[in-house]
């Protein structure tokens, strides 16, 4: 009985085991690389462990950046990056938290068609509507700009899909409660409403920011500066097709930037993040 | 002076559900009235109606000589305890309190000073710092009583406040919120479908039948002198017995003086006395024991009138040595004896 437990408690951390070794392995060359100088790594012959260049090459790659490819620190790209998921994140929010509380407290014309229209939107993401979102941008004299990068990403029915459906599980009584004591509309969305959704409203950050941080079609279409480059497009530049103009070390430390705000977030939502998906506090 | 009116009021839902139909009472100053009928009678959208959150499809209501048909919730003065006590769950106890009195710009030091004295009165000053779910049921129904304390309305309004706590807490709260009435004297409506709190709570009792009041008064009056078969059968439990008369009478019943017209006659458990065959009385019963509920203090035989027919519950004092399928014979007074008529529902005056 005991060897059996003990062996059915094996197996499981074994494949988990394996799995995170399979994941994490390329993240680990990753870094490796990043700490080596080009000529090691680009001679084929790179070691498994970290190298003495942490310190050089990472001080180049965020206040340098590559020499010709893409002539701005990956400081600036990663500032950028970051106002995009933040904006993108926030405003998706926002306006998702916004309508779905128009949609479920309020009774208006047409109140259903708005809805419906919110929810086609679903299958409209970017790839689909570049063209005339594009044309748009450009006719508004966007381009180049955070505006231009983060608006037409923002109007999202996934957000306001899921406030929607937690709106709806809210007791009456609580808005009742609320026009009793003195609340109006506004002052329910903001003094109860929203403290409610905040497990929610964390769940859907980290999902957005996430999302925000991982474009890549757009900004390669909006951008066309140098100063406006995102993290992703920055290091697909770096990597370019005569190998030898790549400077591995640099594409390699920019790669392993690139992962740590996601993550950041990812760690620092977590408690929130999972009482949002396992706690219904009503 | 906060009294309430209401005069002609009904109300017809979206869709054309007729939900209540010329409803009309008073209730005085300082009153508790409570309105008592079965599930889907209107209750609740009365309630919901004097707190304005429900519109008002006719007639007025009008609280402390002011009609409010137009004036919103946080405009009547009145404040409300919820069925599932509608607390804010992100918000201590004491900011679940002190919510409407900030909305209203109450001064600090004032609304701290409400706060401390209505958690003072229920007993619940070691909670302030707590949110609701940290809270038991019993718990979170005084909060939500403190809630509506704090703001001294001109009207509480209570929709089924004890409906979700057990049996003992239920009598435990009853009695406190008849008695916390008492001392702050603040008029009160208290929406209930059981009839035992209905009668223990109320100055002012309304028994509601399908969107139509059937009778309004003190509680033993309606216990005494219902004036409908509805009301007789509501109020009292185990209810009245309500035996339909035809014109050839029924087998097993003897009644002096009988009405020659159909008639319903009532006459409640506790009016009846077990007797020999064949003493004379205003009314005897015969009937074969069924069933029999022993509750310490009395004791209820159920049966049926001749051996078949309808039930009849009889009440004995103490402990019964009847059995089941014995016979026995019940009498009763001529003035415990209610009469209605078949047709209308409507109480008879037979002398
Ligand atoms: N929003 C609504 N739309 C349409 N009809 C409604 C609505 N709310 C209640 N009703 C109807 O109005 C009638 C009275 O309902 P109400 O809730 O007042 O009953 P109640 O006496 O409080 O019953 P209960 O004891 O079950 O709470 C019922 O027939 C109900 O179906
Ligand atoms: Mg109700």
């Amino acid at each position: 009985m005991v060897q059996r437990r003990s062996l059915l408690d094996i197996v499981p951390h074994f494949i988990l085991a394996l799995g995170v070794i399979i994941i994490a392995f390329p993240v680990y060359i990753a870094f490796v690389a990043s700490t080596w100088d080009a000529a090691t790594i680009s001679n084929g012959q790179m070691p498994l462990w970290p190298g003495p260049h942490f310190l050089e090459n990472y001080y180049r790659t965020i206040f340098i950046g590559t020499a010709k490819t893409t002539r701005e620190p990956v400081g600036i790209m990663m500032l950028n990056s970051f106002v995009m998921a933040m904006c993108i994140a926030i405003g998706k929010i926002a306006i998702s938290l916004i309508s779905a509380f128009a949609v479920v407290y309020f009774r208006f014309p047409f109140r259903m068609a708005a809805f419906w229209t919110i929810f086609i939107t679903l299958m409209l993401p970017v790839e689909v509507r570049i063209y005339p979102t594009y044309k748009i941008v450009a006719d508004l004299r966007l381009l180049d700009t955070y505006a231009g990068l983060t608006i037409p990403l923002i109007a999202s029915a996934t957000a306001t899909l899921l406030f929607r459906q937690f709106f709806m599980t809210v007791p009456d009584e609580l808005v009742e409660a609320s026009r009793i004591d003195g609340a109006g509309p506004m002052k329910f969305f903001v003094d109860t409403l929203v403290p409610l959704s905040i497990t929610s409203v964390a769940a859907m950050f980290v999902i957005q920011f996430i999302y925000g941080w991982n474009q890549y079609l757009w900004p390669l279409l909006i951008t066309t500066s140098d100063n406006m480059q995102t993290i992703v497009i920055g290091i697909k530049k770096m990597i370019v097709t005569q190998d030898a103009l790549t400077e591995w070390q640099i594409a390699m430390a920019t790669a392993v930037l690139a992962m740590l705000p996601p993550v950041i977030v990812v760690v620092a939502m977590q408690k929130l993040f999972v009482k949002g998906l396992t706690e219904t506090e009503k | 002076m906060n009294n309430v009116h209401l005069r002609k009021v009904g109300k017809i839902y979206a869709g054309g559900v007729e939900a209540l139909r010329d409803i009309a009472f008073d209730i005085p100053d300082g009153a508790f009235c409570v309105l008592v009928g079965p599930s889907g009678c209107g209750k609740s959208t009365l309630l919901r109606m004097v707190a304005g959150l429900e519109t008002i499809t006719s007639g007025e209501i009008s609280i402390g000589d002011r009609a409010v048909n137009d004036l919103d919730p946080s405009e009547r003065d009145i404040a409300m305890v919820f069925q599932n006590y509608a607390l804010y769950p992100h918000m201590s106890v004491y900011d679940n309190m002190a919510y409407g009195l900030r909305n209203r710009k109450t001064p600090k030091p004032e609304i701290e000073a409400r706060v401390q004295e209505a958690a003072r009165i229920l007993e619940i000053g070691h909670l302030l710092d707590r949110k609701p779910r940290q809270l038991s049921g019993g718990q979170r129904q005084r909060v939500a009583m403190g809630r509506a304390i704090v703001r001294k309305p001109r009207v509480f309004l209570f929709d089924e406040p004890l409906s979700n706590l057990d049996a003992k807490l239920r009598i435990q709260m009853r009695v406190e919120i008849k008695k916390l009435q008492r001392t702050l004297g603040i008029t009160s409506i208290y929406v209930t479908h059981d009839q035992l709190e209905a009668m223990t709570l109320a100055d002012m009792l309304v028994v509601m039948n399908k969107g139509n009041i059937e009778q309004v008064g003190p509680p033993l009056q309606l216990y005494e002198r219902p004036e409908t078969v509805f009301v007789a059968g509501f109020i009292g439990a185990p209810p009245m017995n309500l035996i339909e008369l035809p014109e050839g009478g029924v087998a097993g019943l003897a009644l002096e003086n009988r009405p020659v017209a159909p008639v319903i006659v009532g006459i409640r458990p506790e009016h009846f006395e077990l007797a020999p065959v064949g003493t004379p009385a205003p009314l005897g019963i015969s009937m074969q024991i069924t069933a029999i509920e022993m509750v310490g203090a009395e004791t209820y035989l159920y049966g049926a009138l001749d051996g078949r027919g309808r039930e009849v519950i009889v009440r004995v004092a103490g402990k019964a040595e009847q059995q089941i399928g014995e016979r026995v014979t019940a009498v009763a007074e001529r003035h415990n004896l209610h009469f209605f008529d078949p047709a209308t529902g409507r109480r008879l005056a037979v002398s």
